[in-house]
């Protein structure tokens, strides 16, 4: 099955095949990004700006703040978990563990 | 290419979604398809019910759209039955009981865990007095709000409660407005006191006097595209337009038409009208409004009154509707503070039977989550001062209680980063007993919002707090942002945001230290307000310094993660939701 996605209440959460999926409020670790000068940046999701999905693949672009430097902007692309091209069900990442944002992102089909 | 919520919104929205929400009602929460859920529940929103955040599905919010904030005689009565009977969930809240009310910063009124099943019902008592839950959230035309003392007040300018009244019966359901590309705030402000707070609607009618064909007319000039969402804040601007009371109906229209026509419906987070007004100035607003919208020759603007304006300017001369005014007509108005805009189903019920015995019957929602009884008789005045439920709403409340205002965060808000009402009642009661009243200060507005969409209106407030988080010995905790320098008046501001993610247990403390800077340096006769103005954005940084007091607060943990975050047992993985309409956890298939 098409995974669907997309972001509703204006960002508050993902919704994954018709479940609330991934929320605001919970900090991620971002690894390796441009998103602020920090080594690792704390990031306080407050609003999901973009989502895709593609062969069970969901990501997302995140508005949000480094709570550690203050710096505020969106995110490049973050993967937010897979659903299961099969039963449709959704395994999220876990925020809490380092993630790596992608500039481009990886898939061809937007949803 | 247009969102998926404006696919959903053209193949069913408005008027037409009422008969789907019954038929669910009667099959039950089962009956909504799996994979239509985020459908319907945006579509729901056109009819008042806001699915609540994750934890608490099959449960929703409803909300009462009350014009103008008036609640006729016998509605606040059925408003508490409904309550009462309908609007407890699986635990009660500390603070507030079970069965609640929330009064809102757009004069509206807020129930919360709803069940599906129960709608049907709820919606023929409510209908059966003439309340309704149409249109208050969702795409088109919202509750209008105004003066709330319209028609009452002796600093009235032009009475604006017979063009609201107009306003809603125009477009409350009218299908040509039912699908528009966001949601749609207008205020009509007939005082002099500017107490509409036009300044941060979409469409706001602000009272203005002009000479046509050498008569002084009595009239509104004509704002577009405030609001305060999304760190995006905007005052609306003049578009140059005046209009006759009876005029304003057809010019509203035009204008929520272009908004319909020239809105962003590619971009959900562009589409407010601010962003268009941004993007096109006013000047190019008008002429397409004059060429396209209308038939008639706009007038240009007449002279407004927004020099006379008070309404929460930080003198405290009318920073609020609290106390007890006398009305044109020789009876009285009475304000009370309904500390963060809630009241139990128990106290409402109250509050109705004494509007009924003392004054009209008549009751009134202001924009900072109080209540007005009208009409008050001025021999049972005194009667009615010393009633025991005036004791917990008081006409004369402590400058802390009077003038706090919160959201509804993270106890059923998806958009929220932090626990805001349960928190803002013991920050007042901490500051009320333990900080000292700057001399001359009665009233003291401190907005807390639970995110940056701003719904406690955060940014015109004496302290702005907004919900973000910190970390404290490396472990992550509820915390804000805080601003200063806001508010309305002829000079309207926003507040510049001074402290960034202080813990929300240094908040009471850092508010403390602020408060003794300011009684050691102000200068005679300064107003807070006045205060903070004179001082620039690098003086305002570490003003003061946030800091640990004997304030405990309960809810630093991250309570977006509990499903209820007063509950014993609060894991996601405890919630008995979605439940079926006796409130019995439906079995979940995974
Ligand atoms: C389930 C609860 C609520 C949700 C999900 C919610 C959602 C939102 C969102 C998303 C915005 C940003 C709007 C935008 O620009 O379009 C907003 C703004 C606003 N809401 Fe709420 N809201 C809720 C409850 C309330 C309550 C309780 C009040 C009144 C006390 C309120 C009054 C307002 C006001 C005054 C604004 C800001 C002004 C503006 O930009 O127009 N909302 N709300
Ligand atoms: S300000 Fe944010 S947290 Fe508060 S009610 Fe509005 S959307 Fe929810
Ligand atoms: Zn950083």
């Amino acid at each position: 099955m098409v995974t669907s996605v997309h972001q509703l209440d204006d960002g508050a959460w993902v919704s994954v095949n018709d479940s609330r999926e991934v929320n605001v409020s919970d900090l991620w670790q971002l690894a390796r990004s441009d998103f602020c000068g920090c080594e690792r940046a704390d990031f306080l999701a407050e609003g999901f700006v973009e989502v895709s999905a593609a062969a069970g693949r969901v990501e997302a672009r995140i508005a949000g703040r480094c709570i550690v430097c203050g710096e505020e902007g969106v995110t490049d692309w973050l993967e937010l978990g897979r659903a299961d091209p099969e039963a449709g069900e959704f395994r999220s990442v876990v925020p809490e563990s380092v993630h790596v944002p992608d500039r481009r992102r990886r898939l061809a089909t937007p949803e | 290419m247009p969102t998926k919520v404006e696919g959903w919104k053209s193949e069913a929205y408005g008027n037409e979604v009422r008969e789907h929400i019954l038929e669910f009602a009667e099959e039950g929460w089962d009956a909504i398809p799996e994979d239509e859920h985020d459908a319907w529940f945006e579509r729901f929103k056109w009819w008042g019910l806001y699915h609540q955040r994750k934890g608490q599905e099959s449960y929703f919010m409803m909300r009462i759209g009350t014009p103008n904030g008036v609640l006729e005689p016998g509605q606040l009565e059925v408003v508490a039955d409904v309550a009462d009977e309908y609007a407890s969930g699986p635990v009660d809240n500390p603070e507030f009981g079970g069965a609640v009310c929330d009064w809102t910063t757009r004069q509206s009124i807020q129930l919360h865990w709803i069940k599906l099943e129960d709608i049907p019902d709820i919606w023929e008592e409510l209908e059966a007095v003439g309340l309704s839950t149409q249109q208050a959230c969702g795409d088109s035309w919202r509750n209008i709000v105004g003066c709330p003392v319209a028609g009452k007040d002796t600093e009235e300018f032009i009475d604006a409660w017979p063009v609201a009244e107009e306003l809603n019966e125009r477009f409350k359901g009218n299908e040509e407005y039912s699908n528009l590309p966001r949601k749609w705030k207008v205020s009509v402000t007939g005082c002099s006191e500017g107490c509409g707070q036009g300044d941060i609607n979409d469409l706001a009618f602000e009272p203005a006097v002009k000479e046509i064909d050498g008569e002084e007319v009595k009239g509104f000039n004509v704002r577009v595209g405030g609001g305060l969402a999304r760190k995006e804040p905007r005052f609306a601007r003049s578009i140059d337009v005046f209009c006759t009371p009876d005029e304003v109906g057809d010019v509203a229209g035009a204008c929520s038409a272009l908004f319909r026509e020239h809105g962003d419906r590619e971009d959900r987070f562009n589409a407010r009208i601010k962003f268009l007004v941004d993007e096109w100035g006013t000047e190019k607003f008008r002429r397409v409004l004059q060429e396209d919208f209308v038939d008639f020759e706009l007038r240009s603007a007449g002279e407004d009154l927004r020099d006379e304006y008070t309404y929460n300017a930080g003198d405290g001369e009318h920073g609020d509707h609290v106390g007890v005014h006398e009305q044109p007509d020789g009876n009285y108005y009475v304000g009370l503070g309904v500390l963060v805009g809630r009241m139990g189903a128990d106290d409402t019920r109250e509050l109705a039977r004494l509007a009924d015995e003392y004054g009209s019957g008549e009751v009134r929602i202001t924009q900072r989550q109080n209540l007005i009884v009208t009409d008050v008789d001025s021999d049972r005045l005194d009667a009615f001062l010393d009633e025991p439920l005036l004791e917990d709403y008081s006409p004369d409340p402590h400058p802390f209680m009077r003038g706090s205002i919160a959201c509804t965060g993270t106890e059923y808000c998806s958009l929220s980063i932090v626990e805001t009402k349960n928190r803002q009642v013991r920050y007042a009661r901490w500051l009320k007993e333990n900080v000292e009243v700057p001399a001359g200060v009665e009233d003291f507005h401190i907005h807390l919002s639970g995110c940056t969409a701003s719904c406690a209106q955060p940014q015109i407030a004496d302290i702005s707090l907004r919900g973000m988080k910190t970390r404290k010995d490396g472990e992550p905790v509820e915390a804000f942002d805080i601003g200063l320098g806001g508010g309305l008046g002829e000079n309207p501001q926003f507040a510049d945001w001074v402290e960034m993610r202080v813990a929300a247990d240094e908040v009471p403390g850092y508010i403390e230290n602020l408060l003794a800077v300011y009684e050691q340096r102000r200068r005679d006769g300064e107003s807070f307000r006045e205060f903070i103005a004179r001082h620039d954005e690098d003086d305002l940084n570490g003003l003061a310094e946030p800091e640990e007091t004997s304030y405990e607060d309960p809810y630093m943990h991250n309570t977006k993660m509990t499903w209820y975050p007063y509950a014993d047992e609060d894991d996601m993985s405890a919630s008995p939701a979605p439940t079926n309409g006796q409130g019995d956890p439906l079995p979940s298939d995974d």
